[in-house]
């Protein structure tokens, strides 16, 4: 049974990550290099941490599925990164920063964890700079940032619409830098199956060479995942294809508790799915409501093309329910409203789910020259993907699953359940609540890679120096290692009609459907039903061909579905125990009389930690949430 | 320092430069062919004594020859190493979109350099002395060859094939030794365009009033 | 649409490979080339053949982890798109498609059109970072940067990796990708530094893998999905030169 204890340093909210580094204890140049340190995950959270520690001179062993660590999927970001910098002098402050994540969380996350990332935000600013990120500038030559998410300053610092692939080209060359030095060890194309815990500490980790097949043992004295998100549990997402859940989900099987597993954020502007061969929603920035207009046709089954809609037919949604916020309103509000009217009958597209994004009245007023020069490369990708010509015709977009705000539960010192198991990036329950903002992402894994977690790790391994090299030929690695090698001898055996990919399609349409943008009761119970009739199925019916012992992707998908297929199970659980609506987490039956998501601060003002239990359903512990700083409110957009 | 005299780079750099003087060389050379449109050989024999005797021009002769055969050996080194560079071929022929010319640049050179040992034949070694033949008379040699219609026509082509290869040649040159940006590109591509069509022209020419107008 | 897909199968780096012509009915124009592939796997699967491997993760653009060479062009015949964005609109109904991988000495075959381009990874390696010790950068803005030169930079560095250039070039050189990481950080203040090291280190590297040499020929620029330009190379030229 685990005990959950946050260990948030006392003291004022400004002083609580100074007064912890002052009593964290360190360790010396020459106990760094006895310390071995396993990385999974090169994203934006996993290459700073493994460089920073490789700097320190740690040894570290970092894994990734990708052939290299520069194609994890932080790669994908577009919009930006956040950073309390205060460069356009809007009055801008860490206090700020940090209420605006804790407010756009919708008040379910941390407040000392927050501030802290605040806090380290602009020192994330400052190396990327360093190291070459190439940030847009102003002609003085000075950075410059530009307003995103629906906040009233403008702190997100960008590279046009590849932020993330800037920043995570940066870490990655910090990275490289180290593996040249010797301190950090590259393992690419290994996929972590499992966890190893020796005597109730991570002590290494089981994983499969994509290449040969091979199971492959790995130890370290400190164990810290940056798998990201599982996003991808919907099949159709904004996420690469083969991002997964198994690191983290193996690691909960291992006594890791999962934190609030519901809370995903569904982004309200990707390109609409076309048809059911579709692998991927990609994501069109949120910018774009800038200035599009998102509308849909006021009468049912108006199939009339957009242009020939008159303005007298056409219901602007957002700018009706919202006047004040009109289409800026926050991603979880725009994604619901899509969702109603589409449910309502009023969608547009050959399918009906989808909604307009019109940019007619801004090209009548800025010209089709602004606009093409503040969204150009986005037109042109949804060009190539739909083939509409948006200069001309409304985009359509819909909703699709983004980010999970949910993951590992960790502590202050980002540590999870398991010591000596660290979790950074999306695949912590993060600090974004039950809602994330746009561009705090980056901000989040970033800070956690280069600026927490090495003063965090070393405050856990100043007590391990003298532990000596770990051993793999131990009885726990065995364990793990059959573990892992039995299920994909059982994958592989069943030979049944169909494929992983036709399973991950059907479980994405439950947790679509049952565990989206919107919740209940009913809808939720039948769910983990239809969920544990699919994992049944999916046991007695997958069809894996190929052998283990070779480079076999379809079994790679296999491995990951089946994790997915539990997961999706917990995810159910705790949206059906959070009787609330908050954030992105929509239970219909907590609204208000005018359809807004109602808060229930006096009863859900915690995070859901849940512990495996083996075959025994899961047991909730809750981490309540203390606001000693802010004062909770009611969000409102109206 | 092995490394740094044949890397990819360097490699190139010196086939660049080697080429470069090369192609400073065609305009003099260009200069005193025209004067075998004169009917008067003597000013023709006289340039041609000239270069074959004066003391600077010997070193610049040395220089050149030394400029050629470090072209073709780093040219055939490069193509060697390129051509090792991708030992499975593809089943398609590569499409992209890219300058025809540049291609066939071992190609095009061969044949100037077949082109050049016979020239060599005709006129450089009678005046070394190792091919028989009266070195002070270069411009009855010349009207001789122009005479055969098959050494016409052979000079045509291979002098139109230098036009090619000089197309790509001197751009390359350019980008090879980092002259080249935003701005410079199309006026290089230009100049290349009027060098490569200028100078094998105004060789070519030649034979051609010979042949039909003298 | 129906397809008659021609595409190199090869059991691992080892075996010998050949091609393998597949006829596949019911392909939608909206498809992109990925998930055309994706589903001729599965319909493989379902008649108990075996799946083509490739690689792909991002289905954006921007990873780099998709590329094969179709019908003589890395990534297809539309300029500026990876595999993953190309959509099948682009071929006709009955069309012929041949698919094989990257072809190059440093990428050798791992498994039907999958190849192994860490050859990259190890120039990069070599030299393409700057040396900042993580806690150790000034305030950002002490480092004013020439606008243009910044805008530049940015050019050069929305690299994927995906070795489409090498792919492209006839002497399957590396020289595009080198000159895009170059010229980042030779356009900023930041990498100015380490500028001389890191030229020789990255073309040395760059050597070492058994890439080609540069022909200037440009077919690298034309089928780059980020349409990188070619004078970057002439940069990484200069920069060689500078560095000695
Ligand atoms: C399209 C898109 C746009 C976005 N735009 C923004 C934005 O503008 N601003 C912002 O702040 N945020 C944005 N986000 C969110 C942000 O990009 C991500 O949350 C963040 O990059 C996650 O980083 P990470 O390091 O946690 O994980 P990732 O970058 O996803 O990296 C995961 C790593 O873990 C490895 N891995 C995963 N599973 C395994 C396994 N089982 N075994 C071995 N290795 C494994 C992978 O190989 C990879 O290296 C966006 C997200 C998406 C999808
Ligand atoms: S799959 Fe990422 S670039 Fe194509």
């Amino acid at each position: 049974m685990i005990t959950l204890d946050s260990k948030i340093p006392e003291g004022p909210l400004e002083e609580k990550w100074t007064r912890y580094k002052a009593n964290a204890k360190l360790v010396s140049p020459a106990n760094k290099k006895k310390l071995d340190i396993i990385v999974v995950g090169t994203g934006i959270s996993g290459a700073p941490a493994a460089s920073a520690l490789g700097e320190m001179g740690y040894n570290v062993k970092v894994f990734c599925y990708q052939d290299t660590p520069r194609r994890a999927h932080s790669v994908a970001a577009q919009g930006g990164i956040n950073a309390a910098k205060n460069y356009k002098n809007d009055g801008d402050s860490v206090y700020h920063l940090f209420y605006d994540v804790i407010k756009g969380g919708d008040f379910r996350a941390r407040e000392a964890n927050v501030y802290r990332i605040a806090e380290v935000s602009n020192q994330i600013i400052d190396h990327f700079t360093a190291i070459g990120v190439p940030f847009a500038r102003e002609y003085g030559g000075t950075l410059t940032t530009r307003s995103f998410g629906g906040v009233q300053v403008s702190r997100t610092f960008y590279s046009r619409g590849q932020t993330g692939q800037q920043v995570l080209l940066g870490a990655y060359s910090s990275l490289v830098r180290q593996i040249k030095e010797g301190t950090v060890t590259m393992y690419p194309r290994r996929e972590m199956l499992d966890l190893v815990v020796v005597d109730g500490k991570a002590r290494g980790i089981v994983v499969r060479n994509l290449i040969t097949g091979e199971i492959e043992r790995h130890s370290a004295h400190a164990v810290v995942l940056a798998t990201g998100g599982y996003g991808t549990i919907y099949y159709l997402s904004t996420l690469a294809v083969n991002s997964n859940a198994s690191a983290a989900w193996n690691a909960y099987k291992r006594g890791a508790a999962f934190a609030n597993p519901s809370f995903v954020q569904i982004h309200p502007s990707s390109v609409p799915q076309m048809n059911e061969f579709q692998s991927k929603l990609t994501l069109m920035s949120e910018s774009l409501r800038n200035d599009g207009r998102v509308w849909v046709p006021k009468t049912k089954g108006d199939s009339r093309p957009p242009n020939e809609i008159p303005e007298e037919d056409r219901d602007y949604y957002l700018e009706r329910r919202y006047p004040a916020f009109g289409n800026l309103v926050p991603r979880d509000v725009a994604s619901r409203a899509a969702k109603e009217r589409c449910d309502a009958g009023y969608g547009v597209g050959p399918t009906g789910l989808a909604v307009n994004l019109d940019f007619r009245d801004a090209i009548k007023k800025q010209g089709q020259k602004a606009i093409e020069e503040k969204y150009g490369n986005l037109f042109d990708m949804y060009k190539d993907i739909t083939g509409i010509d948006s200069y001309t015709e409304p985009m359509r977009i819909y909703p699709a699953g983004h980010y999970t705000m949910g993951g590992l539960w960790v502590n202050y010192d980002l540590m999870t359940t398991i010591p000596g198991l660290f979790a950074v990036g999306e695949s912590n329950f993060s600090d974004h609540g039950a809602n994330r903002l746009g561009a705090s992402s980056l901000m989040q894994g970033a800070g956690d890679g280069y600026f927490i977690l090495p003063y965090t790790i070393s405050n856990y391994l100043a007590s391990e120096i003298k532990t000596p090299r770990i051993n793999t030929d131990t009885a726990e690695f065995q364990e793990a290692e059959t573990r892992s090698a039995e299920k994909i001898k059982r994958l592989l055996s069943i030979r049944g009609k169909q494929t992983a990919t036709t399973f991950h399609k059907k479980l994405g349409k439950i947790m679509w459907d049952h565990c989206g943008m919107t919740r209940n009761e009913k809808g939720l119970t039948e769910a983990i039903g239809l969920i544990r009739e699919l994992r049944e199925e999916f046991w007695k019916d997958l069809n894996v061909p190929g052998r283990a012992d070779e480079l076999n992707q379809e079994l790679e998908k296999a491995g990951r579905v089946a994790d997915f297929l539990e997961l999706g199970e917990l995810m159910m659980t705790d949206a059906l125990n959070r009787r609330e609506s908050c954030g992105a987490h929509f239970r219909e039956e907590s609204q208000t009389p005018d359809h807004e998501a109602l808060r229930n601060d006096d009863e859900y003002a915690y995070v859901a930690v849940w512990e495996y239990n083996g075959d025994e359903p899961p047991v909730l512990h809750k981490e309540e949430l203390k606001f000693e700083f802010v004062e909770l409110k009611q969000r409102s957009y109206k | 320092m092995n490394k740094i005299l044949f890397s990819a780079v360097s490699k190139k750099f010196v086939m660049a430069l080697a080429g470069l003087f090369l192609l400073l060389f065609l305009p003099v050379h260009l200069g005193i062919n025209l004067m075998l449109l004169r009917s008067d050989p003597e000013p023709f024999n006289t340039a041609a004594h000239f270069m074959a005797t004066f003391p600077l021009v010997k070193v610049v002769e040395i220089l050149l020859i030394l400029a050629i055969m470090t072209h073709i050996t780093y040219g055939l080194i490069i193509q060697v190493h390129n051509w090792l560079s991708r030992p499975v071929r593809y089943a398609v022929r590569n499409k992209s979109d890219t300058s025809a010319f540049s291609r066939f640049m071992i190609w095009t050179g061969g044949s100037v350099l077949i082109f050049l040992v016979i020239h060599f034949f005709n006129f450089y070694f009678i005046k070394l002395g190792i091919v028989e033949g009266d070195p002070e008379n270069f411009y009855a040699i010349a009207y001789q060859l122009f005479a055969v219609r098959g050494y016409a026509i052979l000079y045509w082509v291979c002098f139109l094939i230098l036009g090619f290869h000089l197309y790509h040649a001197l751009q390359s040159a350019f980008q090879t030794l980092g002259w080249s940006n935003e701005f410079w590109k199309p006026v290089i591509r230009v100049i290349s365009l009027i060098y490569s069509i200028v100078i094998p022209m105004g060789f070519a020419i030649i034979p051609l009033i010979i042949r039909f107008f003298k | 649409m129906k397809l008659k897909l021609k595409i190199w199968k090869q059991g691992d780096a080892h075996s010998r490979g050949s091609f393998v012509t597949y006829d596949l009915d019911g392909v939608a124009p909206e498809m992109s080339f990925i998930e055309m592939l994706t589903y001729l796997n599965e319909t493989l699967i379902g008649k108990g053949e075996e799946p083509v491997t490739f690689e792909h993760d991002c289905h954006e653009g921007i990873c780099g982890s998709c590329g094969m060479y179709i019908n003589g062009y890395p990534h297809g015949p539309v300029k500026g798109l990876t595999t993953c964005l190309l959509s099948m609109r682009n071929f006709k109904d009955g069309e012929t498609i041949v698919i094989e991988p990257w072809r190059a000495k440093p990428f050798p075959v791992i498994k039907d059109l999958m190849v192994d381009r860490n050859a990259l990874d190890k120039i990069q390696q070599a030299g393409g970072f700057i040396s900042v010790t993580t806690g150790a950068a000034p305030e950002a803005n002490t480092i004013p940067v020439n606008k243009k030169n910044s805008d530049l930079a940015f050019d050069a560095s929305v690299c994927i990796g995906c070795g489409a250039c090498v792919a492209a070039c006839k002497n399957a050189s590396a020289m595009l990708f080198v000159s895009a990481k170059i010229s980042q950080y030779a356009l900023l203040p930041q990498g100015r530094p380490e500028g001389k090291e890191r030229v020789r280190a990255m073309i040395a590297e760059m050597d070492r893998q058994g890439f080609g040499s540069c022909s200037n020929t440009g077919a690298c620029e034309a089928q780059c999905p980020k349409q990188i330009k070619l004078f970057n190379i002439a940069r990484l030229n200069r920069e060689y030169y500078k560095a000695f």
